[in-house]
C-alpha cells in the first residue's frame, strides 16, 4: 500500500483540518507572504536601481567596443588618441571629454565629441538637427551648437533654436541648441557638444577623459594596455557591470538577507502552528495509523499542507511585494534612502528569476516548517497516542542540550571564515547556524531557567500549576517561543550594530569635524589660486585648509576611490585624521599616503607598502585612518604632493578656523562674496553641527529601511506568539474543565495562564536577548568588516533590550489571558468531555 | 465457515520494559464468526495483547498469524498494510474524527486502499445504514450521542470486510442500555459477516455475549465460561 492509494483518506483529513481551523491556515500562509513579499520587494528595488543605473551608465557610453577611461577627474593627455587610433586591431576611435554640467541648475552630463569619429563608433551619440543628421559640420563644429536628449530638453525646458547658459569647470558658456539626440534613451538628462569647445569653453584643453573604440571585425581585441599611461585604463561593458555592483553589491545583499529573515520568522511562524495542530490531531494520526496508513502517510499529509500553506503564501506575497516594491520606489527611491543611486528617476522591473526563486523559499519554509512536527509525530507509537495523547509529559525527560551546542560550534567555527567574492556567505551561515542552535536549546534552557523556581514552595495554587507546567513542558514553551525568540534575536542583533555603527560613526564625526567652518564649491567647479588667496584675506579666518577631492579608479572593475589632497600635520597628531595605525621610516624619493581602512581592506595596503596610484610619483602608506564616509576607499595625499604630481592647483573643499569672536555668519557672507562671480550659488558653507546633523540624518535614512524590516519581523513573530499560545491554551479545555471541577476558581485559572504567558516571554526574551547579542557580535565584527570594510566596538542599545524584553511579556501574558477567558468560557461539565 | 481459524496465537510471551512479566505461554484460536471476550485485572496486559495482534507491538516470544499470515515475518510497511485490509478496530473512546463526516469516517479504512469515490461512498453508506444511521451520513460527530458514535466505529471496523476485528472496551462509555444494544448489533454484525472477534472488557454484559469468554493471567488465557 502506498500514499498515492491513500491520496483520497489524505484529503480528507487535510481538507477536514483547513474547514476546521481556516484561521490556522490563514495566519500561516499570511506569514509566509509576508516574508517574501519583503524579500521579493527588496530585491526588485534594488534590481530596478542597478538596471537604470548601469542603462545609464551604457547610454552615456554610447555602444562602443572598448573604451579607454580617465582614472579621475583630471582625464588624460590627449596625445594619446593617435596611438590609440592607430594601434593593431582598432578600427576607429573616439575621442570624448565628459563635464558635469549645469543648465539652470539643472544637471546634465555634457560630452564632447568629435561628431564624424563619434558617427562611426557611437553612433547613438550623434546629435540630429530638425532638418536630419547634421554630418556637413554647418552645426556640429559650431562652438555653441549643443545637441540634447529628450529628458535634458524637457529638463531644462528648451526647444531647437533655444540659447541657454551652460555652467561647467567653473566656466560659464551661452549654447544654442541645435537639435536632438534621439540615439539616447528616454530619461537620461545629456547633452552633446563639439569637442573642441568642450576643452576651449570649459578650461580642459589637451585633456581627454575617454576614447571609444571600435575594434576590427574578426581581428584579436586590441591590446590596449601596454601603451595606456597611468591616468588611463580599459573598461568594456563587463568591467563596468562589475563596478556598478560592487558600489552598492554589500548594501543590497544585506538588505537580501535581512528581508530573508522575515521569511525564515514566518518559516518558524509555520513549524509552530504545524506542532500545535500535529499535537492536538495525535490521536487522529495514530488512528489512521492504527486503521493502515503508513508511517510516511503523516508526514505526507502534513507536508502537503505546508506546501498548500506555501504555496498560497507565497502567491500573495509576490503580489504583495510588487506593490510594495512599486510603493518603496516611489517613497523613498531606488536605493531604499541609502544613497547610493543619488540621481535619476527608476522604472520598475519584473526579474522573474528573483519571482521564482523566491516563490520556492516560500515553499521551503512553509513545507521545512511543516515536516520537522510531521516526522515527530510519525515516531509517535499508535497504540500510546491513542489512549493517552494527552498525558506524555514528563517532567523527568531530561532536555537534550547537545544538538544545540553542536550548531552553535559549527556557528562559531563559520563566523571565522573569510568572505567569498567580497560577500560574508560565511558570516550570514553563522548567524543561521547560531539562531538555529538558540532555537534547538530552547527547551534545556526552559528548564534550566525554571528549575530554581519549580524548587520553591509556599505560592499560590495558580502560580505554582503554571512553573509547573511550563518546568514539566518546555518543548511545548518552545514550539510556542520560537517564531519570536527568532525575530528577537535577529531585532537585537540588528539593533545592537546599528547602535554600534551610529554611536562609531557620531564619534568620528565628532573628532573629524574639528574646525569652525566647512566649505565646499559643488558642480564640479573649484577653486583656483586666485581665488583661494581672496578667500585667505577674509577678516575673521584664523586658518584655512584647502583641499581637493576626486575619484580615482585603481581597478576598471572596481568603484573609484576618492583621492583627498590636503595639507596633513606630519609633526604631531592630525586632529582631522583618526588614525588606526601609522609608521614614520619611508624610502627616500616617496611621498607618504595614508589611507582609509576601507581602502586597506579592499586593496590589501598596509604601513609602510609601496602603491603605485594612476599619477605621478612614487607613495609609501604611512597611515591607516578610520573613513566612515567613503565605504569604497579613500586615500589622502599631501596636497604639495598631489599638485607636483597634477599640476592641479585647483581646490573643491576648505576648512576654516576662525579668529577668537569672530561671528562665524559674518564670515560665511563675507566669504560667498569674495568667491569668484562664475561660482556664484555653487559654494556651499556648513558649520560642524550642521554638517553632523547632515550626516547622522542620512545615516538614520539608509537604514529606515532596515528598522521597518526589523518591525514586521517582530510583529509576524508576536502574531506567532499569539496563535500558539492561543492554540495550546485551547487545547488544554479538558486540563482547565478538571481543575474547575476539583475546585479552582475561573479567576484563578486566568491568573495561572497569565504567569504561563509572562514567563514564557521572559524566558524567551531572555533567549532572544542573549542569543541577539552573541549574532550581533557577528554582525559588528564579521559581516560588517567584510561587508562594507569599517570596523567599530560592540555599544549596546539598553532602552531597546528593555523595551523589547517588556512588550514580549506583556503580549506573551495578555495573549495567554485572552485565550484562556475564551477556553474557560464553557461550563466545566462540557470542557471535561472535550475529547479531540 | 465457523470452522475456518482467522486468529491463531502460539506460545506468546511478553514482558513491559520494567522486566515484569505480563504473560507467557499464551495461546489463541478464534475462527470466523467466533466472538471471545477476554477479561481480567487491570494492568494484567489485555491492551498490550491486543496490540500485539494487530501488529502495533511485538512480543517478546511465540507467534500470532492472521488468516495464513504470521505477523512476526513481516516489516512495518506489510503490518501496515495487513491492519488497513484485514483488520478492524473499535475503541473505547470511539474516536471519531471530528473534522470528518459521519460516511467519510466510516470509509476511512477504503480511502486508505482506494480512491474510488464511488464505490467507498456506495459501501460506507451501506455500513451506515447496517448500523442505523444511514440518514446521517453527512452529519459530524457533534451531532452524535455516545451510542450513535459507537455505531459509527463499528461500522468503521465491519466496512472493509476484516478478517479480525479487536474492541478494546466498545462499551466502556456508554450506559448500561446503550452497551446492550451496542454489545447486539456488535456481535450480530460479525456473525454476518463471517469475522473474528476479540473484545477486552471488564463489563459483564460484554462478556455475555461472547461465544467463549477467557480470563488472561500472568500464565496465559484461561477458559472462564
Amino acid at each position: 500500500m502506498s500514499i498515492l492509494s491513500a491520496r483520497l483518506a489524505l484529503g480528507w483529513m487535510i481538507g477536514g483540518e483547513w474547514r476546521a481551523h481556516p484561521a490556522r491556515l490563514a495566519l500561516t500562509a499570511i506569514a509566509i507572504a509576508i516574508g517574501v513579499a519583503l524579500g521579493f520587494a527588496v530585491h526588485l528595488v534594488n534590481g530596478s536601481a542597478l538596471s537604470s543605473f548601469e542603462g545609464a551608465l551604457r547610454t552615456v557610453k554610447g555602444s562602443a567596443d572598448l573604451q579607454v577611461n580617465a582614472t579621475s577627474p583630471l582625464g588624460f593627455d590627449e596625445a594619446l588618441y593617435p596611438r590609440v587610433a592607430t594601434a593593431a586591431g582598432v578600427a576607429d576611435a573616439s575621442p570624448v571629454v565628459i563635464l558635469r554640467a549645469t543648465i539652470g541648475r539643472r544637471p546634465v552630463t555634457l560630452l564632447g565629441l568629435d561628431v564624424i569619429r563619434a558617427a562611426q563608433v557611437t553612433p547613438s551619440l550623434v546629435g540630429v538637427a530638425p532638418a536630419g543628421i547634421d554630418r556637413r559640420g554647418d552645426a556640429a563644429f559650431d562652438d555653441a551648437a549643443l545637441y540634447l536628449s529628450a529628458a535634458a530638453m524637457r529638463n531644462v525646458n528648451a526647444r531647437p533654436g533655444a540659447m541657454l547658459v551652460v555652467t561647467a569647470n567653473g566656466r560659464t558658456a551661452t549654447m544654442r541648441v541645435a537639435g536632438r539626440l534621439p540615439g539616447v534613451a528616454e530619461g537620461e538628462a545629456i547633452g552633446v557638444i563639439d569637442i573642441a569647445a568642450a576643452q576651449w569653453r570649459f578650461d580642459r584643453l589637451g585633456r581627454l577623459d575617454r576614447i571609444d573604440v571600435k575594434q576590427q571585425d574578426g581581428a584579436a581585441p586590441p591590446r590596449l594596455a601596454t601603451i595606456l599611461p597611468r591616468d588611463a585604463t580599459i573598461g568594456s561593458d563587463a568591467s563596468d557591470a562589475t563596478r556598478s555592483d560592487a558600489l552598492s553589491r554589500a548594501y543590497r545583499v544585506n538588505l537580501d538577507m535581512l528581508a530573508l529573515v522575515a521569511l525564515l520568522t514566518g518559516g518558524f511562524l509555520v513549524f509552530s502552528a504545524q506542532s500545535l495542530s500535529v499535537a492536538r490531531r495525535l490521536r487522529a494520526f495514530a488512528l489512521v495509523r492504527t486503521l493502515g496508513l503508513p508511517r510516511n502517510g503523516i508526514v505526507a499529509t502534513v507536508a502537503l499542507e505546508g506546501l498548500a500553506i506555501g504555496v498560497i503564501g507565497a502567491t500573495l506575497g509576490l503580489l504583495l511585494g510588487y506593490a510594495l516594491a512599486y510603493a518603496a520606489l516611489a517613497r523613498f527611491g531606488a536605493d531604499l534612502g541609502a544613497g547610493y543611486f543619488a540621481d535619476g528617476r527608476v522604472r520598475l522591473t519584473f526579474a522573474p528569476a528573483a519571482a521564482i526563486g523566491f516563490f520556492a523559499l516560500g515553499l521551503l519554509a512553509a513545507v521545512a516548517g511543516s515536516v520537522l512536527p510531521a516526522r515527530i509525530a510519525a515516531r509517535a507509537p499508535p497504540a500510546a497516542a491513542l489512549r493517552n495523547a494527552g498525558d506524555v509529559i514528563d517532567p523527568r525527560t531530561p532536555m537534550p542540550v547537545r544538538p544545540a551546542a553542536i550548531l552553535m560550534l559549527l556557528g562559531g567555527g563559520a563566523a571565522l571564515l573569510p568572505a567569498i567574492g567580497g560577500l560574508p556567505l560565511f558570516g550570514f551561515s553563522s548567524m543561521a547556524l547560531i539562531l538555529a542552535g538558540g532555537i534547538a536549546g530552547m527547551p534545556w534552557l526552559a528548564r534550566t531557567l525554571l528549575a530554581p523556581l519549580s524548587r520553591g514552595a509556599g505560592r499560590s495554587v495558580p502560580v505554582d500549576l503554571a512553573i509547573r507546567h511550563l518546568h514539566g513542558a518546555p518543548a511545548q514553551a518552545a514550539t510556542a517561543l520560537c517564531g519570536i525568540v527568532a525575530s528577537t534575536a535577529l531585532m537585537i542583533a540588528m539593533a545592537v550594530m546599528v547602535t554600534s555603527f551610529r554611536g562609531a560613526v557620531d564619534e568620528w564625526l565628532g573628532q573629524v569635524l574639528s574646525d569652525d567652518l566647512y566649505l565646499r564649491v559643488e558642480g564640479g567647479a573649484g577653486l583656483d589660486p586666485a581665488a583661494q588667496a581672496r578667500l585667505r584675506t577674509v577678516p575673521g579666518i584664523t586658518a584655512i585648509a584647502y583641499s581637493r577631492q576626486i575619484p580615482l579608479t585603481l581597478a576598471p572593475d572596481r568603484p573609484p576611490v576618492s583621492l583627498i589632497a590636503r595639507p596633513v600635520v606630519t609633526d604631531g597628531p592630525d586632529p582631522s585624521l583618526v588614525l588606526l595605525e601609522s609608521g614614520r621610516a619611508r624610502p627616500a624619493g616617496t611621498a607618504p599616503i595614508w589611507i582609509s581602512e576601507p581602502a586597506a581592506r579592499l586593496y590589501g595596503w598596509t604601513v609602510g607598502d609601496s602603491v603605485t596610484l594612476p599619477i605621478a610619483g612614487r607613495y609609501v602608506v604611512a597611515g591607516i585612518w578610520r573613513d566612515y564616509a567613503r565605504q569604497q576607499g579613500a586615500i589622502i595625499v599631501r596636497d604639495t604632493d598631489y599638485t607636483r604630481a597634477t599640476g592641479d592647483r585647483t581646490r573643491t573643499e576648505a576648512a576654516i578656523t576662525l579668529a577668537r569672536g569672530a561671528d562665524p555668519r559674518t564670515v560665511e557672507r563675507a566669504l560667498t562674496a569674495a568667491a569668484p562671480p562664475a561660482l556664484a550659488g555653487l559654494v556651499a558653507i556648513a558649520r560642524p553641527a550642521t554638517l553632523r546633523r547632515y550626516a547622522l540624518e542620512l545615516f538614520d535614512r539608509s537604514f529606515a529601511v532596515t528598522y521597518l524590516l526589523e518591525g514586521v519581523a517582530i510583529l509576524v513573530g508576536l502574531a506567532g506568539v499569539a496563535a500558539t499560545m492561543s492554540a495550546q491554551t485551547i487545547a488544554r479545555t479538558r486540563e482547565f474543565g478538571m481543575l474547575r471541577h476539583i475546585g479552582v476558581a475561573k479567576r484563578q485559572i486566568v491568573t495561572m495562564l497569565a504567569t504561563e504567558g509572562a514567563l514564557l516571554g521572559l524566558v524567551g526574551g531572555i533567549a532572544g536577548i542573549t542569543l541577539g547579542g552573541v549574532m550581533a557580535q557577528v554582525l559588528v565584527h564579521v559581516i560588517n568588516p567584510q561587508s562594507f570594510n569599517w570596523t567599530m566596538a560592540t555599544r549596546i542599545p539598553w532602552g531597546s533590550v528593555g523595551e523589547v524584553a517588556l512588550a514580549l511579556i506583556v503580549a506573551a501574558a495578555g495573549t495567554a489571558v485572552l485565550a484562556g477567558r475564551r477556553a474557560i468560557a464553557a461550563d466545566a461539565v462540557r470542557m471535561v468531555r472535550e475529547d479531540w | 465457515m465457523q470452522d475456518r481459524a482467522l486468529l491463531r496465537v502460539t506460545a506468546l510471551e511478553k514482558s513491559v520494559p520494567g522486566g515484569r512479566q505480563l504473560f507467557r505461554g499464551l495461546d489463541l484460536t478464534a475462527r470466523a464468526g467466533q466472538l471471545i471476550a477476554i477479561v481480567g485485572e487491570s494492568g494484567v496486559g489485555k491492551s498490550t495483547l491486543l496490540n500485539i495482534l494487530a501488529g502495533l507491538d511485538a512480543p517478546d516470544a511465540g507467534h500470532v498469524a492472521i488468516e495464513d499470515t504470521i505477523l512476526d515475518t513481516l516489516d512495518e510497511a506489510a503490518l501496515t498494510r495487513l491492519r488497513a485490509t484485514r483488520i478492524g478496530f473499535v475503541f473505547q473512546a470511539f474516536h471519531v474524527l471530528p473534522y470528518l463526516t459521519l460516511r467519510q469516517n466510516v470509509a476511512l479504512p477504503l480511502a486508505l486502499v482506494s480512491n474510488d469515490r464511488r464505490a467507498i461512498a456506495d459501501q460506507a453508506q451501506a455500513m451506515l445504514a447496517r448500523v442505523g444511521l444511514g440518514t446521517r451520513g453527512d452529519g459530524y460527530a457533534r451531532d452524535l450521542s455516545g451510542g450513535e458514535l459507537q455505531r459509527v466505529a463499528i461500522a468503521r471496523a465491519l466496512v472493509h470486510r476484516p478478517a479480525l476485528i479487536l474492541a478494546d472496551e466498545p462499551t466502556g462509555n456508554l450506559d448500561p442500555d446503550t452497551a446492550a444494544k451496542i454489545l447486539t448489533l456488535f456481535s450480530d454484525a460479525v456473525r454476518e459477516q463471517g469475522v473474528a472477534a476479540i473484545i477486552v472488557t471488564h463489563s459483564a454484559a460484554a462478556a455475555a455475549i461472547a461465544d467463549d469468554v477467557l480470563t488472561l493471567t500472568a500464565s496465559g488465557l484461561e477458559r472462564a465460561r
